[in-house]
């Protein structure tokens, strides 16, 4: 088998010496907890896509079957023969259609019913509590994503540890991670322009860390002016589509990153909500397909785990303006060429609401440690294992 | 520029100042008459402690009446729409209202304590909604800001803003909600591992009661709604009311000490000294009078040897006030909160209960490109930042102010500009930089550069991000 590579060594490699030629330069650089991981092929790269404003769960993943879902939603219900059949009970808002093939190929994983005791409907404080990985009830410093420690996991430098495009960075913010952030890549390569690594350090801590940050603002600049291999495939026109592909152009070839986050703003659909979240899922659901179709042609598709998520669901039932208001439990994706796909977790329980909304029934940490523990192999960087075990998502 | 014998100590009154302050201006005037340090810091502070309010006039709405829900529910799609501008302009003339304050005052050392306080003692625009209270939190803690800190506490638990910001609504008989309690140990007096979770619970029951009351929107307790049963904080029993709870906690020796520890942080080092920490709380503690602790404090030999270091960072409201203060910028308030807000220090809206960034928090690619950004918009190398802000911040986005702003806008860029260039010629070949600076620059000289463009070059420099 072969599988094309486009970039500067671009021609063709046979799987087999990819193979031994990521196990030697493992050998060669310090096997970390994850250069075993890693050595099986490229690093493992997460995308990480934040729904911004609180994603309706219930019309992005329907309860089509349940008579009562068209009952509380007298207006807002998506019509049973539109929407894209999962199963008998479940099935995904008709805007999602490009997510369809993957979820048919198992490649795309459902997670239903993700949450947290306590929930807080605060936009500010829920999207924290997701982002620090803490209950409810505490504050929470660093990023989930910061547990680990990005040199040792890989065994090598990239340009950033990581690259947030757009709004918020706290996942991927911490002591052992900062991450490289951009409102988008071409203001950012404009106002990185003319910023000077400097080599020289510093006894005094504060001026050290300015010019640690300042080399990561000039090599995250340096890579992505370089000649780096550009995505394949059409990506959907608007300001998220252009995020996705610049993503994509930071993960494909020599990756410049293994971690990058977006953001699809829009989400908090208070009212109007029919029409504002189907123009949303569409360019969600067209855009995934588009990075799967990136992924794939740059033969990284088994190496790139994307991962949606959002500060809470949206109530049950709809308000008086053709919209719903903050709720708890939502459903989210996880998509990938290693990802066990299927619907996971609990359907949400109409009869059984939790103060008007979808109760939470899977703690959003079994999700992240699936990703730390499985996707990474970075055990001891899991939150609370024990009692957040790592959902079961990936193929061996 | 001066020829001074008095070379060291002109240095030393410049990173005082800067230090306690914002950037001394403007830059090339005389340093204050050769005065020595001490006489100096009992000028600044003594200065700061006299000015018990603003002179800026505040927006004409402050006044108006409260009402009690922030009525936006209920209301059709336009009135809804035409609310939440009404909302987003007042944020922004508060944000200016104070900004100006921070541009024009004698007292430096007034709102840099203000803004210390604003950052523990926090309440936010978004969530509070009227800016009303907002206003009336703002002056309650520069009345307070040099003067006694158990009064200040005793203000604060009755305080408008912070009583909806922490869910004081919501505290009842009986259904108590332990958010403003646990924040008052945890974050704003005490800090972990000095109370346990039965003092907050008994602490929330305490100040059980509370209501905001329209149209005034002053803070009452309902009898029938407090509990007045008894309770057990901090070690001490008995039927306490929210008072009460103020007065144990000043009690603990722990509470001198948090003050002066983060005041240390603030204006000293980032690694207070322990001994030097309870020699002053030991004094703080005696009469909690704020200003004769600043005295002590800042006259500590610490901080004039880690100020020449530069070892700490100076916060976004810092850099652009005290760039606007030194180079005598025509820049507007607005343009400057906008500014701040872009390095992630939006006045009136801590991101969480935890307050600002503080110290090396607030080195981030994102703001330092940020800070770069607005020194490049000075020298008029970049187009003046308009409108176009990050998307979550209220009034940052003001419908309306698109078209209709960016011609004055523009102009004043290019006032802005012009200004700038005038310092730029105006500065001697050598050695004004260490009048910027805390010390010499890390960026090489740029050969051959026009004044302007050396001038610019110093502001880029990491070690004007320090003080």
């Amino acid at each position: 088998m072969t599988i094309p590579l486009s970039g500067p060594f671009s021609g063709s490699l046979s799987r087999r010496d990819c193979l031994k030629a990521a196990v030697f330069s493992s050998l060669l650089s310090v096997p970390g907890t994850g250069a075993l991981a890693a050595a099986q092929t490229g690093p493992r790269r997460l995308l990480l896509i934040e729904l911004n404003g609180g994603n309706d769960g219930l019309n992005t993943v329907v309860p089509y079957a349940d008579p009562l879902y068209a009952k509380l939603r007298p207006r807002l219900a998506i019509p049973r023969d539109a929407v894209l059949q999962l199963d008998e009970h479940m099935g995904l808002h008709p805007e999602l259609a490009a997510l369809m093939p993957m979820f048919q190929q198992r490649e795309l994983a459902v997670v239903q019913g993700l949450g947290y005791a306590q929930s807080n409907r605060s936009h500010f404080r829920s999207i924290e509590i997701w982002d620090t990985a803490t209950d409810a009830d505490v504050i929470g410093q660093d990023g989930w994503l910061s547990r680990i420690d990005p040199q040792q996991q890989f065994g090598r430098r990239f340009a950033a540890d990581a690259v947030v495009i757009g709004r918020n960075p706290k996942p991927a913010s911490g002591d052992d991670m900062q991450p490289v952030v951009m409102t988008d890549t071409r203001s950012f390569v404009s106002e990185s322009r003319g910023v000077q690594a400097l080599e020289a350090s510093s006894e005094n801590p504060a001026l050290r860390r300015i010019l640690a940050v300042q080399r990561d603002i000039e090599s995250a600049g340096h890579a992505l002016t370089a000649q780096r291999p550009q995505p394949a495939g059409e990506f959907p026109q608007g300001a998220f589509g252009r995020d996705a592909r610049e993503a994509a152009r930071l993960l494909i070839g020599d990756p410049a990153t293994p971690v990058v986050k977006i953001a699809l703003t829009g989400f908090d659909t208070h009212a109007g909500q029919l029409g504002r979240q189907q123009a949303l899922l569409r360019q969600l659901g067209d855009t995934l397909a588009a990075l799967k179709t990136a992924f794939t042609a740059a033969g990284i598709w088994s190496d790139v785990l994307v991962l949606t998520y959002s500060e809470f669901g949206r109530r049950v039932q709809e308000n008086g303006s053709g919209g719903t208001d903050h709720g708890k439990a939502a459903p989210h994706f996880v998509l990938g060429g290693r990802v066990r796909g299927g619907l996971l977790g609990e359907a949400p329980a109409l009869a059984k609401l939790d103060d008007g909304d979808v109760t939470p029934t899977l703690d959003y940490r079994c999700l992240y440690n699936a990703v730390l523990g499985r996707w990474w192999a970075a055990g001891e960087a899991q939150i609370e294992p024990a009692r957040y075990r790592a959902l079961d998502l990936l193929r061996a | 520029m001066r020829t001074s014998a008095n070379a060291d100590s002109d240095a030393d009154a410049r990173h005082l100042l800067r230090r306690i302050g914002f950037d001394p201006g403007p830059l090339g005037d005389e340093p204050p008459e050769s005065a020595t340090m001490t006489v100096l810091i009992d000028r600044e502070v003594d200065r700061a402690a006299g000015r018990r309010q603003a002179a800026t006039p505040p927006p004409d709405w402050v006044g108006e009446p409260v009402e009690l829900p922030f009525a936006d529910q209920g209301l059709d799609e336009q009135a809804r729409r035409e609310l939440r501008r009404k909302w987003m302009r007042r944020y922004g003339e508060l944000q200016a209202w104070w900004l100006r304050e921070m541009l024009e005052t004698p007292a430096p050392l007034a709102e840099r304590m203000t803004l210390f306080w604003a950052g523990r003692f926090t309440s936010s625009y978004r969530n509070v909604r009227w800016g009303q209270l907002l206003y009336r939190q703002n002056a309650m803690l520069r009345r307070h800001a040099l003067g006694c800190y158990d009064q200040l506490l005793h203000e604060l638990i009755r305080d408008p803003a912070m009583l909806l910001y922490l869910n004081g609504q919501q505290n009842r008989k009986n259904e108590p909600n332990e958010n403003f309690a646990r924040e008052l140990l945890e974050l704003f007096t005490l800090g972990e591992g000095h109370y346990t979770e039965a003092d907050i619970r008994d602490a929330a029951r305490a100040f059980t009661g509370a209501k905001l009351s329209p149209p005034q929107g002053d803070v009452e307790l309902k009898a029938r709604q407090h509990d007045d049963g008894r309770k057990t904080v901090l070690g001490k029993s008995g039927n306490f009311d929210g008072d009460d709870v103020v007065d144990i906690i000043l009690g603990q020796p722990r509470a001198a000490e948090f003050v002066v520890e983060n005041l240390w942080r603030e204006f000293v080092s980032p690694q207070p000294d322990a001994g030097a920490v309870k020699a002053l709380a030991a004094g703080f503690r005696r009469d909690w009078r704020i200003a004769p602790l600043l005295k002590s404090l800042l006259g500590r030999p610490e901080l004039l040897t880690q100020a020449r270091q530069g070892t700490l960072v100076k916060s976004p409201v810092e850099f652009v006030v005290g760039t606007a203060r030194q180079l005598d910028l025509p820049t507007t308030p607005m343009s400057l909160a906008l500014a701040a807000g872009r390095m992630g220090q939006r006045l009136f809206d801590p991101p969480n209960v935890k307050g600002w960034p503080r110290g090396e928090d607030w080195i981030t690619s994102e703001w330092l490109l940020q800070r770069r950004q607005f020194v490049l918009a000075l020298a008029g190398d970049l187009p003046t930042p308009t409108d176009e802000v990050d998307d979550d911040g209220p009034g940052t986005k003001e419908p309306g102010m698109r078209k209709a702003a960016k011609r004055p806008m523009r102009r004043q860029g290019l006032a802005v500009q012009r200004r700038f260039g005038e310092v730029g010629e105006a500065l001697p070949p050598r050695g004004p930089e260490l009048e910027l600076l805390a010390f010499a620059p890390v960026l090489p000289p740029v050969e051959g550069a026009k004044p302007p463009d050396r001038l610019q070059t110093w502001l880029l420099d990491p070690v004007y991000q320090l003080k």
